[in-house]
């Protein structure tokens, strides 16, 4: 086991430094300031960027430290808003399978649409471009959780709601102790890809609506030109994902259960 | 009046092959006195198990009612629990949660220390000190089962409902959890019904056999009475006159009177699964 990850961890590594030699080797035939920027380019300006971070110079020169930062605020309201509805719904849909019948043809319908595609409609009525993109943010967020809330409360053993009704317990509780638990391990898988789609629209929301966040960052640094700071971003945004993914799957650890 | 009364009840179901419906059992009658451990054997497929979900209120009946205490039953209670074939714990819950959630259930007036004490009694009494902490899955099917009798008994509850309750549990294991629900059982003398086809389980266990014909269409045969004295201990069981007599009347039922009355008279094959135990 522990010989198998060794290599794995080798092969990695090696692909890898493979990856950026290779890189390299393509960018540095150019002369500097054309084309694509090699990764020792790269390496200086993120080097720029992590060492002052949270600096702010007026709404065009934040640090990425603050760009970050105001993008997992909005995704944090915008994530938790719409999995608290789409639990809750989700649960209902997945105690009454004639609900779920008929409102699944809408959800069908509502959900390939890409979030984006709400957005006039949001900002002709909310007017408010912040707003807007949180509830982006929100309507990424919602389906997948919901998909899953409904097909795992649909699928609990009968035998435990029937330990349930013979306690005769509350609802409250018997959502408490029995349901959600029983649950969990699905509407958890749902939190998960919700928070991967929800970090993927942001991106494009905000390069939308502009003002602060890393993806207004990306497409400002794109105006300027400075694509060093693009492939910097590309690489923060994809590791700020590992980091949401991996927060989640261990929670998704600590819920699951065995029969 | 009775206290538990099985008024005539009838079960259909949906005929899962077409339209129309199936008949499983019909007319089904007897009552259980308070106190009384009264047992249902019949072979797979006449209803059993049917009949003690519409006690517990799981399932309807189709025609006919249940009327416990004078009150007819129309949905689960704390009143009536039941231990299941297949234990039923909640998985993600420990020992302890388990049989605590019934026990908070059961009595709602009680502070935490209360019932912490009351559901480490029952722990205790099943013989699962020191496994509180673990979840089911880490448990053998024998002391799954045991917290499935403690959930049931730590509520106290007017009628307990035995589902073929040591089906699952290798024969060693059985004889051992047997002998603890006799113990819990002579202490509290709750009122049991339980349903099984281990002919040796319901005549250990049983103030009276209540014996069903083949489904579909199964009816109530006979109720036999247990006269054996109690306690009654396994290994003397068998020195028992009226042990021998009436398993041969049990066993000679289930091979051959338990066919629809207009069966051939010759006795069918047992069906798999059929618990006799080789003399």
């Amino acid at each position: 086991m522990t010989r198998d990850r060794f290599r794995v961890i080798c092969l990695s590594l090696t692909i890898g430094v493979v990856f950026v030699l290779a890189w390299q080797a393509f960018t540095a035939s150019r002369p500097a300031g054309k084309g694509i920027p090699g990764p020792l380019a790269v390496g200086a300006t993120a080097w720029q960027m992590l060492a002052h971070p949270f600096y702010d110079n007026g709404p065009n020169d934040k640090g990425i430290g603050l760009q970050l930062a105001a993008s997992l605020g909005r995704l944090a309201l915008g994530y938790l808003a719409a999995s608290t509805a789409a639990v809750m719904l989700g649960v209902a849909l997945g105690l009454s399978p004639l609900l779920y019948r008929a409102v699944n043809p809408y959800i069908q319908v509502l959900k390939p649409v890409s979030p984006l595609a709400w957005m006039p409609l949001f900002l002709y009525t909310i007017k408010d471009s912040g707003q807007s993109a949180i509830l982006v943010i929100f309507m990424s967020s919602l389906w997948p959780t919901l998909a899953n809330t409904a097909f795992g409360v649909a699928s609990i053993k009968r035998d435990y709601l029937h330990v349930a009704s013979i306690l005769q317990l509350s609802w409250t509780r018997r959502l408490a102790t029995v349901i959600l638990p029983a649950a969990a391990p699905a509407i958890v898988a749902g939190l998960r890809i919700s928070v991967g789609s929800a970090w993927v629209a942001i991106v494009a929301a905000e390069m939308l609506i502009g003002g602060t966040g890393i993806g207004y960052f990306v497409w400002n640094e794109w105006n300027n030109l400075a694509l060093t700071s693009v492939i910097f971003a590309i690489l923060a945004i994809g590791l700020i994902g590992v980091l949401l993914d991996a927060g989640l799957a261990r929670l998704s650890r600590r819920l699951a259960y065995t029969e | 009046m009775a206290f538990l009364e099985i008024d005539h009840v009838t079960k259909h179901f949906p005929a899962s092959d077409g339209p129309g419906e199936v008949c499983v059992f019909r007319e089904v009658a007897f009552s259980i006195a308070q106190g009384e451990f009264v047992t249902m054997v019949g072979h797979s497929g006449c209803g059993k198990s049917t009949l003690l979900n519409i006690i517990a209120g799981l399932e309807r009946a189709s025609g006919g009612g249940v009327v416990l205490e004078g009150r007819e039953i129309t949905q689960p209670g704390i009143d009536r629990m039941v231990v299941f074939q297949n234990f039923s714990l909640m998985p993600w819950m420990t020992v302890f949660e388990n049989i605590r959630l019934a026990v908070r259930a059961a009595y709602p007036s009680w502070d935490r220390c209360r019932i912490a004490a009351h559901v480490q009694r029952y722990v205790d009494m099943v013989g699962l000190s020191g496994a509180e902490r673990k979840r089911p899955a880490a448990l053998s099917g024998g002391m799954r089962q045991r917290v499935g009798l403690a959930r049931a008994f730590s509520t106290a509850p007017k009628v307990l409902l035995l589902d073929e309750p040591f089906a699952q549990i290798d024969a060693l294991t059985r004889g051992l959890i047997q002998d603890e629900l006799i113990r819990m059982w002579t202490a509290g003398r709750n009122t049991v019904f339980m349903v099984t086809h281990d002919v040796d389980e319901a005549i250990l266990l049983s103030d009276r056999i209540a014996l069903m014909t083949r489904g579909p269409e199964a009816r109530l045969a006979e109720i036999v009475d247990v006269d054996i004295p109690r306690p009654r201990v396994r290994a003397a069981l068998i020195e028992e006159p009226d042990y021998l007599r009436l398993r041969t009347h049990i066993l000679r039922f289930l091979v051959e009177g338990a066919r629809p009355a207009a069966g051939d008279g010759h006795g069918a094959p047992l069906p798999a699964g059929f618990a006799v135990t080789p003399e």
